[in-house]
Parts: C-alpha cells; structure tokens; sequence
C-alpha cells in the first residue's frame, strides 16, 4: 500500500499550497498520473478516502489525469504504446527504449470555487 | 468571504487573499520531499565515499541470509555497515549485529517500504565511516519500495529459484529500476521447476542493462562473483 504514502504526499503539497495562499480548504484538485507510475488506482482510491479527512482536502473534487504508456526505440526510434514496462519495439522486436509518457506522478493544480 | 480569517476583505491581512474560482497551478511531483531527501543522503554518501547499496526482493528470497555470509566472508576488507528494514521485529539486526558489523534497525510498523527520511535519520544515527559499504536490507516487498529512492548508488533486487521464473513479468518496476539482479539458493535448483535461463530472459525483457549474478548463499556457489562485483564497485565510489 504505497498508495498511502503518495496519497499522504499529495497533503503535505496541499498544506504548503494552503499555507502560501492563506486559504484552510481545498475545493478541487487536478492529479496527473501516469499508467506507467506503478499506483495501482483501486488501493489509492481506498487510501485516499481515509487520508484526505480532516485536511484540506476533504471535500475537494479529485480529478485524475492518466496519460498513457509510451516510448521510443532506442534501436529504430520507432515510437510506440507501452501498457507494460516491457513491452517491445513492434518493427524492430529491441527491448532497448526510451519511456516517453506514462511515468508521471504530480499535483497539477489546487482550485477553489 | 475570506476562507482563512472569514472577514468580508476591504481591511488589510498579513495573508494575501486568494480570488474566487482561483485554480493554483502547482505542477510538483508527488515524490518530491523523498527524492530531495534522497539526494542529500547520495550527497553525504558521495563525499564520504561510501558506496550504498539497496537491497531490495519478496520475502524469504533470502536477502538477510546473503548478507550475514557476505558481512562473514569479507570481514576485515572493508569497513561495512547495514540498515535492516522490516515491519517489526529486530531479528534480522540481531543476526548482522552477530557478525560484527554496525547495524540500526528501523522498524516501519504500517509502513510498505523504507523511503528517503527514514534512512536520513538511520544514517545520521550510525555516521558510517570513510569509506564503507552501506547494505540497506529493504522491507521484503517486490511492488512498494520500487518507488522510493533512498539515495542509492545501485539498486540489487534479489530473487530465489524457489520463486517463479517469471518474477521480472509480474514485478517489472522492481527489476526495470535495479542495477543487479542476484538469483539466491541456486543449490536448489536440482529440486524445483525453475527455469533459470527463462528467469535471466524475463529480468532482461523488463531491463535490457541489468546485471544477473547467479548464486547460493548457503553453498557459498558464485559468491565470489558477487564479492568481485562489490569490489569493483567500491574501488570506483572511492576513486571518483
């Protein structure tokens, strides 16, 4: 359940946020997480609900951005889709890539209404 | 309305107020505190030159086992030093403490994974010398740690052929982010159904640059590859 830890990282960005705008609650939040992170969504669901009461958070809309797997052959330079870390180059059949987009783990935005 | 002091705004505050509808755009890592943390511990090892390892696997791969024989066999040529990582329980310490080497103990309870702030305060506790190789023996956990840098130079994730071959598939971000993998109780391999070659394919398919050394810590079978392999790396931490 390292989705907790992620979900207890999400806070501590929010506190700061707070803290530096003056305010004492969030109303929505913006997350981008990528397929490729290794956050499994189910569990930080979970985590999520539990951690977020009795913060700045807790009645914040989440939304979630999840861009998706993709690389680049280091072989051909063929850019291709991932859903797996060790999916191959489709032309070239080279295990050797470049991941591009998916491994993303970030707080985009904080807003209030 | 003012949401920290609740006033209707028109006087002066040392808060700055924020705009209705005001979307903060915050674009931070999530992971950030950990990785900063991460690189301040590189940052100590790197200037003390001290090569720091993390060892990371399921349970029962036998990590601990690897390291009481490594602490045993290579005594005196080097000063060596472990953190032990485990939900609870000094045991696996109380066995590295056994061997004569420096150890702390740091217990996560709840907790999944080490991560950066708990090895920062470990080290500052054991101040490991010039020179040293630091084990850090992880939480036997294949999926939470892959995420956490503790500040590493490498990354040694350790599988036994009581496992199945295709322990790199399931668990990629594991493997995708080691440096070494070491294949432990390679004694075993007469008595189970393990492919070995196959698991070499799997751990090469998820990372293509990873080092697979092949070994029984029980035996002692190929633990001289792994101590060349220390070696190595410990003369190139002391020499940059």
């Amino acid at each position: 359940m390292h989705e907790l830890s992620i979900a207890m990282g999400i806070i501590d960005i929010a506190n700061q946020e707070a803290a530096k705008a003056g305010v004492g609650h969030f109303d929505g939040i913006e997350l981008v997480i990528g397929e490729l992170s290794g956050i499994e969504m189910a569990s930080f669901d979970f985590a999520w609900q539990q951690a977020i009461k009795g913060t700045v958070l807790e009645n914040a809309a989440l939304e979630i951005i999840r861009p998706p797997g993709n690389a680049k052959c280091l072989e051909c330079g063929h850019p291709f889709a991932v859903s797996q870390i060790y999916d191959l180059c489709p032309v070239c059949q080279s295990h050797f890539k470049e991941i591009i987009s998916g491994k993303e783990l970030r707080v985009k935005s904080l807003s209030l209404d | 309305m003012c949401v920290s002091c609740g006033c209707g705004g028109g006087h002066s505050h040392d808060h700055e107020h924020i705009d209705a509808n005001k979307i903060i755009d915050v674009e931070k890592d999530i992971l950030q505190q950990n990785n900063l943390l991460a690189e301040r511990n590189r940052g100590y090892f790197d200037a003390k030159d001290i090569l720091c390892l993390n060892l990371v696997s399921s349970p029962g791969s036998g990590k601990t086992s690897l390291l009481e024989k490594t602490l045993t066999d290579l005594k005196g040529s080097a000063p060596f030093a472990v953190i032990e990582g485990d939900q609870q329980t000094s045991n696996d310490a109380d066995r590295i403490h056994a061997t004569g080497t420096k150890v702390t103990q740091i217990n996560t309870g709840k907790g999944c994974h080490l991560d950066a702030h708990m090895v920062y305060h470990a080290v500052q506790g054991m101040k490991p010398e010039q020179d040293a190789v630091l084990f850090i023996e992880n939480v036997g956990n294949l999926v939470c740690p892959a995420m956490f840098d503790l500040g590493e130079k490498y990354r040694v994730v350790v599988m036994s052929v009581t496992e199945g071959d295709d322990k790199p598939l399931k668990y990629p971000d594991m493997f995708y982010t080691s440096h070494l993998c070491i294949i432990n109780k390679t004694d075993l391999l007469p008595y189970v159904p393990f492919d070995i070659e196959k698991a070499k394919e799997n751990a090469r398919m998820v990372n293509p640059g990873i080092e697979i050394l092949e070994v029984s810590s029980l035996t002692g079978e190929g633990m001289e590859q792994w101590y060349n392999w220390l070696k190595v790396k410990q003369q190139q931490a002391v020499a940059v």
